[in-house]
C-alpha cells in the first residue's frame, strides 16, 4: 500500500467578490496516493484550478484542512506557503509562464535562487532538469526562440529541479496541437512511473487523461465521479 | 548577488523602451550635471561674511568727515560687537596712473573687523606697532616689486602733512584675502600717524565700520546708531557693507534659483515619465511576478526586485549623464571661459548618485508595492483568460 500524500479534507472554497460569495468547492473530500498520476476534469467554472490551487499551496481553504505529506498547508503563514511551496511543490502552466528576458537555463535556475546552492551546482542541476525533458542543447535559447511544446519542456524542467514530490499541472497541454500535447504527457508519464513524482493534472482532454493512472469529474464544487483509468 | 540576472533582465524586456527611458534620464542627469556645477561654481567665489558688517558713513556726502568721537556712542549700542574706521587718503604714489585705494585705519581694530585679512602674524604685530607701518595687498606688491621693509612714499593731494612734505610709509606686512568680500588692491596705513601728521581734521574719519551680532538686526541697529546723531553737526547714515556685493550675490542667488527651478521640472517629468513606464512595465509583467511568488519567492523578495530593478535603471541613466557632463566641461571652457571654473566635483557626483536613488525609490516604490500585494491566484486567472 502507497501512502497517502494528498489529504484534502472536508474542503469548502468561498470566494468575495464585493459583496457576493461565490462558493466555489464544497466540503471537498480528495486523497491521493504518493506516486499517483491523478488528471482532474470537469466543465469549465467547475472549481478545477481553484482545487489545484489549493494542493500547490498557491491559496488557502475557507474551510476545512490540506495535509501534504506531513504538513497541514491550510495553517501556514504566506511566508511559510512559499517556503513550503519553493521545496515541496512543481507548477506546469497551460501558458508556461516562462520568463522571456532568461535563457531557457537561467528559467530553470529560478527555483534554486532560492535555495543555497552555488552558481556552479546550480547550472548543473538545471543542466540535467533540461536533460530529463530532452532540451539539453536548448539551454541558451530564449523562450522566443522555442517551440510551444519546447516552452512547456522547459516549464516542466523549471517544475522538478527543485526535486519536489509533487507537481501540478493547469491544462498543460491546453495550448498544443494533439501530437506535441502527447509529448508532453509521455514526459509527465516517464516523471511519475520512473522519478516517483505524484502528479494532479486539471485537463479538459479525456484523450489526455488517460495517460493518467485514473481521472476524477468535478462539477459544480463537488467530485461527481471518481473512475479508475 | 544571485538575482543580478533577474534584474538586469528588465533592461532588455523591452529594448527599445528601455533605451528611451535610459535616454531621457542620461539627458536629466547630464542637465543636472552641467547645470548643478554651474551654479555651484557661480556662488562660490561668493562671500556672505560681510552681512554682518555695517558702515556707517556721513549722511550727506562722502566727503564729509564723522568726529572719532562717535565711536564710542556707537559702541555702547547694543550689539555692535567691534568698531573701526577708515578715511579715504588720495594721494600719489610714483605718477598718477598707479592708482589704488590708500585707507588710514586703526591697526589692530580693522584686522579684527576684517579676519579675512590674511598676514602672518609677526606682519601683524608689526602692523600694529609701528606709526609710520602700512600694508599692501599681495597682487600690488608682486606688481611694484614691492616687499616688507620696503618705504612707499606718497605725495598728499587732500591730506598736506605738517612739514609740507611726502608721506613716508615703512611696509610692514603684505596680505591676502581670505575670501572676496575684500579687495586686496588696496593700502592699509596707521590712522594714529595720519592722524597727528595731517595739518588739520584732527580726530575725523571718513566712516566707522562696525561688526554686528545679529545680521537679523542690521535693520535696527543701524537705525539706532543714525537716530543717535540725528540733527548734529554730522548725521550718519548706516548701511550694510557692500550693498553692491549683497545686489550682486542677490542676483547669483537667483541664477542658482533658476537653474534649480530648471533641474526640478526636468526631474518632475522624468519622474512622471519614468514612473509611468515602470508602471506600465510592471503591469506586463504580472503573470511573471505571479510565477515567482508561484515557485515561492516571498512577497518581500518580490518587491525588493521590483525596486532593484528601479534603481538599476535611474543609476545606469545617471552615471554616464554625470561622467558625460564630467567630460564636457573641459570643451565648453574652450568656448565660454566661465566655464574654467566649472567643475564636477565628487560631492556633485555623489549629490547626482543620491538624486538617482531617490528617483529610483519614488519611481520603484508603487509597482514594487503592487508587485508585493499581487495576488497569486488572481494573477494567473488573469493570464488564463
Ligand atoms: N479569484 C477569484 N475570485 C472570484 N471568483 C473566482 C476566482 N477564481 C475563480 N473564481 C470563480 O470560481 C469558479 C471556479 O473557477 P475555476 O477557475 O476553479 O474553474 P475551472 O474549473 O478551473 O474552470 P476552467 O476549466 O475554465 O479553467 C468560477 O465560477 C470562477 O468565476
Ligand atoms: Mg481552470
Amino acid at each position: 500500500m502507497a501512502e497517502t500524500l494528498i489529504d484534502v479534507n472536508e474542503v469548502s472554497k468561498v470566494y468575495h467578490r464585493g459583496n457576493m460569495e461565490i462558493p466555489v468547492l464544497e466540503e471537498l473530500i480528495l486523497s491521493v496516493d504518493e506516486g499517483d498520476f491523478l488528471a482532474l476534469m470537469g466543465p469549465s467554472g467547475s472549481g478545477k484550478t481553484t482545487l489545484l490551487n489549493l494542493i500547490g499551496g498557491l491559496d488557502q481553504p475557507s474551510h476545512g484542512s490540506i495535509t501534504i505529506g506531513d504538513e497541514h498547508i491550510d495553517q501556514l503563514s504566506q511566508g511559510q506557503l512559499a517556503n513550503w511551496r519553493s521545496r515541496n511543490v512543481g507548477f506546469v502552466f497551460q501558458f508556461y509562464n516562462l520568463l522571456p528576458v532568461l535563457t531557457a537555463q537561467k528559467n530553470v535556475e529560478l527555483p534554486l535562487l532560492l535555495t543555497n546552492l552555488s552558481t556552479a551546482e546550480r547550472k548543473k542541476r538545471a543542466q540535467a532538469a533540461l536533460a530529463v525533458v530532452g532540451l539539453e542543447d536548448r539551454s541558451n535559447h530564449r523562450p522566443s526562440e522555442l517551440s510551444g511544446g519546447q516552452e512547456q519542456r522547459v516549464a516542466i524542467a523549471r517544475a522538478i529541479v527543485s526535486d519536489p514530490a509533487l507537481l501540478v499541472c493547469d491544462e498543460p497541454t491546453g495550448d498544443l496541437d494533439r501530437a506535441t500535447a502527447d509529448e508532453i504527457l509521455e514526459l509527465l508519464q516517464v516523471l511519475n512511473k520512473e522519478y516517483g513524482k505524484t502528479i494532479v493534472m486539471v485537463t479538459h482532454d479525456p484523450k489526455a487523461a488517460e495517460f493518467a493512472n485514473r481521472s476524477l469529474h468535478l462539477d459544480k464544487g463537488r467530485l461527481a465521479s471518481a473512475e479508475a483509468a | 548577488m544571485k538575482y543580478a540576472g533577474l534584474i538586469w533582465g528588465a533592461l532588455y524586456r523591452k529594448p527599445v523602451r528601455s533605451a528611451l527611458t535610459l535616454a531621457s534620464l542620461f539627458i536629466a542627469f547630464l542637465l543636472f550635471g552641467l547645470l548643478h556645477s554651474v551654479s555651484v561654481a557661480f556662488s562660490q567665489g561668493i562671500s556672505f561674511s560681510g552681512v554682518d558688517r555695517l558702515i556707517v558713513a556721513p549722511k550727506y556726502s562722502i566727503i564729509d568727515d564723522i568726529p572719532l568721537s562717535y565711536s564710542r556712542q556707537i559702541k555702547s549700542v547694543d550689539g555692535v560687537e567691534l568698531i573701526a574706521h577708515q578715511s579715504w587718503f588720495g594721494g600719489t604714489y610714483q605718477d598718477n596712473k598707479q592708482f589704488f585705494p590708500r585707507w588710514p585705519v586703526p591697526p589692530k581694530e580693522f584686522m579684527e573687523v576684517y579676519p579675512e585679512l590674511m598676514m602672518p602674524d609677526e606682519q601683524r604685530e608689526a602692523f600694529i606697532n609701528t606709526r609710520t607701518g602700512a600694508i599692501i595687498g599681495k597682487d600690488l606688491a608682486e606688481s611694484y616689486g614691492l616687499k616688507v621693509g620696503d618705504k612707499i612714499p606718497l605725495i598728499a593731494d587732500i591730506w598736506v602733512n605738517k612739514d609740507n612734505g611726502p608721506w613716508i610709509f615703512d611696509l610692514v606686512g603684505i596680505f591676502e584675502a581670505g575670501d572676496d568680500s575684500i579687495s586686496i588692491d588696496q593700502m592699509f596705513m596707521n590712522y594714529a600717524f595720519f592722524d597727528e601728521y595731517r595739518q588739520d581734521s584732527q580726530g575725523g574719519v571718513g566712516t566707522f565700520v562696525i561688526r554686528i551680532s545679529d545680521p537679523d538686526r542690521t535693520a535696527a541697529i543701524a537705525a539706532e546708531i543714525d537716530a543717535m546723531f540725528a540733527n548734529s553737526a554730522d548725521e550718519t547714515k548706516t548701511t550694510t557693507e557692500k550693498a553692491y556685493n549683497q545686489m550682486f550675490a542677490n542676483q547669483i542667488g537667483d541664477i542658482a534659483f533658476i537653474m534649480t527651478g530648471i533641474l526640478s521640472a526636468v526631474f518632475f517629468t522624468i519622474l512622471l515619465l519614468t514612473g509611468n513606464t515602470m508602471s506600465q512595465a510592471i503591469r506586463e509583467r504580472i503573470p511573471e511576478l505571479a510565477i515567482l511568488k508561484t515557485i515561492g519567492f516571498t512577497n518581500i523578495s518580490v518587491l525588493f526586485i521590483v525596486l532593484a530593478e528601479s534603481l538599476l535603471i535611474a543609476l545606469v541613466g545617471c552615471i554616464p549623464g554625470l561622467v558625460i557632463a564630467h567630460l564636457l566641461i573641459p570643451g565648453l571652457a574652450g568656448a565660454a571661459p566661465f566655464f574654467e571654473a566649472v567643475e564636477i566635483t565628487p560631492t556633485i557626483y555623489l549629490q547626482g548618485i543620491g538624486l538617482a536613488l531617490l528617483l529610483g525609490i519614488l519611481v520603484g516604490l508603487p509597482p514594487a508595492l503592487r508587485a508585493m500585494r499581487l495576488n497569486i491566484v488572481d494573477a494567473l486567472g488573469e493570464h488564463a483568460t
